[in-house]
């Protein structure tokens, strides 16, 4: 098939998911590191609003993830969801550095999901409790900060990988343009995601042969 | 589904595995992380000594309410004590430093929850401090002005003659740095350090307690660690 030919990798669901993520832990990352890293919060001052930025953004965020849900298309998201959760031999091969065939999202991109979705869990916790505990001593877990950091940490490492591979690394970086615009060529997803593009046309094939019933 | 009846080639859920194992040992480290965090100090702490300061907090995070940290200029800075004193008085930073010098080593508690051990302070006892400006019999509080406006806080007269307390100007056996509220801050060791005054520049001694910075936004004016804060 010719090489101008796009298919549709990411809804506009899974794309408004990514990106309400994306932004958000980029504001509360900067502002994070603001608060946290002691050169900076010396020269960039600002603290209360910088907090203030901090805690509303991932107001903003859960609110934003949660409407993403309700509104969007929920049926499609439990899919893939779906899809995210399930490693076959061919994935936990493909884990050990075989070279195996991948369906839409390669092992590694599983784990990342699974892995990303876990320290959102966390990160809200220890935000929730970090700033009840400034307001009353039951919710004042000594453990707490060291949570957040730490998730911050791991979270830069992996961040750093997530932007190498989608914006430098050859093989993967096009799917930049599939979560950006939902669509990706063809031919690159024939080489990267061949059970995928198999999947598709099972699934299209027994549509149609619904469609004849 | 248990792994026995897994065949080789049948999916398998690693994806809810994977988000339920890492969400599982998260959660639990509220419970081990701060213990297992402190016996690990020998080994991290060559590390962290190895990396630039202004990099990484160890141990302190810096809370500051106004936009930018006050500066320290040692010819112009003064202490000023007021209030119901005999004598009002207006000290430079040599003149400070001339008082008897007092030591200690204690911990400073976050009412946030971290703490840091093992701080070494020197500085001045409020006995000494306040000996010339002679304390009006009917003074019982002291309030604490910061020169990071409007940081306000108070300690009454019989608190800040608890042992170790002190206005500290060195820290870890250097003079007080910017963050740590350079020249002169409260360090009162038993109390959540938004009682630990940093940036003093004015002690102001009367017979009531206004509400402090913190305790204005909903804080305990009663910080003993321990307290709800």
């Amino acid at each position: 098939m010719a090489d101008h030919v796009m298919i549709e990798r990411f809804s506009l669901t899974e794309r408004t998911l990514h990106w309400v993520h994306a932004t958000a832990f980029f504001i509360l990352l900067g502002t994070g590191l603001v608060l946290y890293v002691p050169s900076l919060s010396e020269s960039v001052g600002r603290r209360p609003l910088l907090k203030d930025v901090h805690v509303y953004t991932a107001v903003a965020w859960a609110i934003l993830i949660a409407l993403t849900f309700v509104l969007g298309d929920r049926e499609g998201l439990r899919s893939t969801a779906r899809e995210l959760n399930r490693f076959d031999e061919d994935d936990r091969l493909w884990l050990r550095r075989h070279e195996r065939p991948q369906g839409r999202f390669n092992a590694g991109q599983k784990l990342n999901a699974a892995v990303t979705a876990a320290f959102a869990v966390l990160f809200a916790v220890s935000g929730v409790l970090l700033w009840l505990g400034e307001r009353d001593s039951t919710f004042r877990f000594a453990s707490a900060i060291l949570l957040h950091d730490a998730l911050t940490f791991v979270s830069i490492v992996l961040v750093t990988g997530h932007l190498y591979l989608a914006l430098i690394y050859p093989a993967t970086r096009h799917s930049l343009r599939g979560i950006t615009t939902g669509s990706v060529r063809y031919e690159w997803a024939r080489r990267h995601h061949p059970k995928w593009l198999a999947a598709r046309a099972e699934a299209a094939a027994a549509r149609e042969a619904g469609d004849g019933v | 589904m248990t792994p026995d009846t897994e065949s080789s080639d049948e999916p398998r859920a690693y994806g809810r595995r994977t988000f339920l194992a890492v969400t599982g040992v998260g959660l639990s480290s509220l419970l081990w992380g701060q213990p297992v965090w402190r016996s690990l100090a020998g080994l991290r702490q060559p590390i962290l000594n190895a990396l630039p300061p202004s990099l990484v907090p160890n141990g302190w995070r810096i809370y500051t309410v106004a936009s930018s940290m006050p500066r320290f200029d040692p010819l112009t800075w003064r202490l000023r004590i007021d209030g119901l004193v005999g004598r009002q008085l207006s000290l430079s930073y040599a003149d400070l430093k001339r008082l008897p010098r007092a030591e200690q080593v204690t911990t400073f508690h976050c009412v946030t929850g971290w703490s840091v051990n093992n701080v070494h302070w020197a500085g001045v006892r409020f006995r000494d401090l306040l000996a010339a400006a002679a304390p009006l019999a009917d003074a019982s509080v002291l309030t604490f002005t910061s020169a990071e406006r409007p940081y306000v806080d108070t300690l009454t007269l019989d608190q800040v003659h608890v042992p170790n307390v002190m206005l500290a100007y060195e820290m870890d056996g250097k003079p007080l740095k910017r963050e740590h509220g350079a020249p002169v801050r409260v360090v009162i060791p038993e109390m959540y350090g938004y009682k630990n005054v940093k940036w003093v520049e004015q002690i102001t001694l009367g017979r009531h307690a206004q509400p402090g910075y913190w305790e204005q936004r909903g804080y305990s004016s009663d910080a003993w660690v321990g307290s709800n804060g």
